[in-house]
């Protein structure tokens, strides 16, 4: 477990944020080498929040790079394994029991589905309720901080903590609708058959025995339009990951190459030898994209394709009170499965694109995913406490 | 065959902001470089811009003043290029939905008058600077002027002659002057063009072949660069010994030449998407009232209404319509003394005479119209000679003196009418200068005014010179 540890005392309250939060006395590199050790002047108001209400913010944990892979295998300072298998080094921290929880920016689900995997409880927000102000921006219309513990009750303590308007972010939303808590009793779930088929069907099986007992009617629907999440998230997401990343261009601040004797050798060896291939390929592939022959073509069809998803939702979210699904298609990966396949994180972004794409609360429990309207997660939550 | 021009401009506008259009850092010019940078404006990842409301202001208010239409809805987006003078290798711009659309300037040249359509108004960010050390052979980067907020005014290829792009030129700088929006000086960068020409054969419809000339900084350059660049077209379709390409060309002021720039300078794919980090501007009815009860009244209704409401002069309305600082001391000065032509001419040859000692233009008159209003009032009722008044004026340059007449006592300007203490100070005069009373008496007119002079002078200026004079001449006739 690769994680930089802050020269301040542990308190009961210790807190891990991962490599995409910015912090002032560790440094935050986004797992790349093209900020390796940097240091920001600033620290986000996450971490402010968290100091606020008390927590240590004691370690740093590494991250995939730009948070953008399956589970932290792009890292620039390596991969995290645990019994073989791939995981996150956030993920290994709450498991191990070395932190009460684990703040990180959801970026492609990395976090989603280490929590899943590992068996732990896992909160992505509504989108707008936690400030993004101070975290490495990849995929700014849908990264959102999220929360990793070993139970519902501490991870919404943690949420809560960090929840908030903040002038500085202007996607920001209103104080009122950031700390909603209402818990409306969950009396409907639907089975999402399109996020269902996978090694961890089982889990969805007894997922759905408990809330059966406990009263809850349980409907499985096609929910085939949330197949289009995929592409489309894959799309803006390459598209926003490619402009957010050019600023990195080896003139101001990181990694700059000894190789040039001209701009464009600084810009394109810099670039070339700081970032790993997912991000590159993620770059062209983004630059493509919004290329003027291409933008209407592909990314202006994406945004609609968010719109029809965020329609398609609501209008679910009328009928039941919450989504179920699967996280991911296997139980396990390794570092080999990952390496062979190079862009295995376009692929399993298929689970968590719905939720990413239209900014809707998530969590995850028993190695599934339970979706919900916007600014629902206290009763997710709530319900994840009984599962 | 006859040719005629068909030229676009796009003019770029720095807004006179206090602060920055995403972060708090200050947008004034002349800092040390790098003064003004924060993490935000300086590209460090993890900072979100907020939109400063008053580009919005001023953005809404330029658009009114050249008879747009405001979106009610206008989005920030972003256009990705790298150099190293844009820290985050993209500039925050407005594509999609600017701010303003579909306006008209109304220009007036030798052929008579004429409209000029604007195609659109959009808001965005400066680039820093480079700046190029020959000594060490480095290039270092001012990031000062990064963020700074500019309007773009686009306007349709209505233009036909150098003379027009001018006239068309001006006009904005006086409407956008007059609405403050910017200071739109072409020395500081704060107002700069870009050219776009093509000539035809006349009466076609067809547009010619387009080149481009960037970040023009003077009316007499672009005039030059014009006639050039029509020239340069109308000898390479005669005859042929040029291919026109379009293209951006550089246009060499000391040479009188323009170059093509090297094609990787200008050809760009700027990859345009919508922010996500800004949500759409709304732009209520409330907001658009605001802007709108804030509009000047044009120039050329000031200059009339000085003309023939007020009875000035052509000439001295012509100085005051001509800036908006000037207007607005005049009418505030003339709301509390209530003498225009009075008023006018103390701003037109005293407060100029100021600034001009200041090395300052018309548009830096910043003391309060009220404060000198209340001055000439003092003037005109005699509680304060001239030369003391010109010195309090001196003094409002330096300080705000919001009670003229408070200062004027405290000060020791208020003019005496104690005829008793003026009189023992003529006797005073008197008795030490016997020789000037003798040659007074003897017929020189001069040495009246030498005593004259000697009594102000004990005076310190606080006396009425009517009343000293009369008091004088009855002193010596006593002797
Ligand atoms: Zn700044």
């Amino acid at each position: 477990m690769k994680m930089y540890v802050a020269e301040t005392e542990k308190s009961v309250k210790n807190i891990v944020v991962d490599d995409m939060i910015l912090t002032t006395d560790m440094p935050t590199s986004a797992g790349s080498r093209m900020l390796d050790g940097y240091m920001s002047l600033f620290e986000a108001q996450a971490v402010t929040k968290l100091k606020e209400a008390g927590y240590t913010v004691y370690a740093k944990a590494n991250t995939g790079e730009f948070n953008l892979d399956l589970l932290g295998e792009t890292s620039y300072y390596g991969a995290v394994e645990a019994d073989g298998k791939l995981t996150t080094a956030a993920a290994q921290a709450v498991k191990t029991g070395e932190t009460m929880a684990a703040v990180t920016l959801e970026v492609n689900g990395s976090g989603a589905r280490a929590a899943a995997l590992s068996g732990l409880v896992y909160v992505k927000p509504t989108y707008g309720t936690v400030s993004r102000f101070g975290t490495i921006p990849a995929v700014c219309s849908g990264e959102t901080v999220s929360v990793t513990a070993a139970d519902a009750a501490t991870a919404k303590e943690v949420l809560w903590a960090i929840k908030g308007h903040d002038d500085k972010d202007g996607t920001s939303l209103p104080q009122e609708k950031c700390v909603a808590d209402e818990v409306k009793e969950i009396k409907k779930v639907a089975i999402a058959k399109s996020l269902a088929a996978g090694e961890d069907a089982a889990k969805l099986e007894a997922v759905k025995a408990k809330l059966t007992a406990q009263g809850v009617e349980v409907v499985e629907i096609d929910a085939g339009e949330l197949l289009l999440a995929k592409p489309a998230w894959n799309i803006l997401m390459s598209a926003e990951l490619c402009n957010n990343v050019s600023k990195y261009d080896g003139v101001k601040y990181g990694y700059r190459t000894p190789n040039y004797t001209d701009l464009d050798q600084l810009y394109t060896n810099s670039r070339t030898e700081a970032f790993g291939y997912l991000t590159k390929s993620t770059v062209l592939f983004g630059s493509e994209t919004l290329s003027e022959a291409n933008y209407y073509k592909v990314y202006d069809k994406a945004q609609r394709i968010r719109r029809v998803i965020s329609e398609y939702l609501m209008k679910t979210f009328g009928e039941f009170d919450a989504v179920l699904g699967l996280v991911s298609s296997k139980s396990e990966y390794t570092l080999a499965q990952a390496q062979e396949n190079k862009y295995i994180a376009y692929d399993e972004s298929l689970y968590i694109a719905p939720a990413m794409i239209t900014g809707i609360p998530v969590v995850v429990t028993g190695g599934v995913q339970l979706m919900g309207a916007p600014l629902t997660e206290a009763a997710l939550l709530a319900l994840a406490e009984t599962l | 065959m006859k040719y005629e021009t068909v030229i676009g401009l796009e003019v770029h506008v720095e807004l006179a902001t206090k602060s920055k259009i995403f972060c708090s850092c200050s947008a004034e010019f002349g800092a040390e470089q790098n003064d003004h940078v924060c993490p935000a404006c300086s590209g460090m990842p993890g900072m979100l811009p907020i939109v400063n409301k008053r580009v919005v202001d001023l953005g809404m208010t330029a658009g009114m003043m050249l008879n747009c239409d405001i979106n009610r809805v206008t989005t920030f987006d972003k256009k990705s290029y790298y150099y190293p003078d844009l820290p985050n290798a993209y500039q925050t711009t407005q594509w999609f939905s600017p701010i303003c659309v579909n306006g008209r300037v109304d220009i007036e040249t030798s052929k008579g008058p004429k409209s000029i359509r604007i195609k659109q108004i959009h808001m965005e960010e400066d680039a820093g600077k480079l700046v190029h050390d020959d000594w060490t052979d480095t290039t270092l980067v001012d990031f000062n002027r990064t963020s700074v907020p500019l309007i773009e005014i686009v306007s349709q290829p209505d233009i036909s002659s150098a003379e027009e792009a001018i006239a068309y030129l001006e006009r904005l700088r006086d409407l956008l002057r007059f609405a403050k929006v910017s200071d739109c000086r072409w020395e500081q960068g704060s107002m700069r063009c870009d050219v776009n020409l093509s000539i035809r054969p006349e009466g076609s419809d067809v547009l010619g072949v387009r080149t481009e000339m960037k970040n023009m900084n003077s009316l007499s350059a672009i005039t030059r660069a014009i006639k050039y660049e029509i020239a340069r077209h109308t000898r390479a379709l005669e005859t042929g010994c040029e291919e026109l390409v379009q293209e951006t060309r550089r246009w060499d002021d000391n040479e009188g030449k323009s170059y093509a720039m090297r094609n990787k300078e200008t050809a760009g794919d700027y990859r345009y998407f919508p922010d996500p980090n800004i949500m759409p501007v709304v732009i209520d009815d409330e907001w658009l009232d605001r802007i709108e009860k804030s509009l000047p009244e044009l120039p050329e209704v000031k200059r009339a209404r000085y003309i023939d409401e007020m009875g000035l002069s052509e000439y001295d309305a012509d100085i005051l319509a001509s800036s908006r600082a000037l207007c607005d001391v005049f009418e505030d000065a003339l709301a509390v003394c209530g003498n225009a032509k009075e008023t006018a001419n103390w701003i037109i040859t005293e407060c100029m005479q100021v600034l001009n000692k200041k090395k300052m233009t018309a548009d830096m008159l910043a003391i309060s119209g009220t404060s000198l209003g209340q001055l000439i009032k003092l003037v005109m009722e005699d509680k304060v000679s001239r030369p003391n008044a010109k010195r309090i004026l001196a003094a409002m340059f330096e300080n705000d003196i919001p009670d003229v007449e408070a200062y004027a006592k405290q000060s020791g300007f208020i003019v005496s009418n104690d005829t008793s203490f003026i009189e023992n100070i003529v006797k005073e005069v008197i008795a030490a200068d016997p020789k000037s009373v003798a040659d007074f008496k003897g017929g020189k007119e001069k040495a009246l005014m030498a005593l004259f002079g000697k009594c102000m002078k004990q005076l310190k200026g606080n006396a009425n010179p009517q009343v000293l004079r009369e008091i004088l001449i009855a002193e010596i006739n006593k002797i």
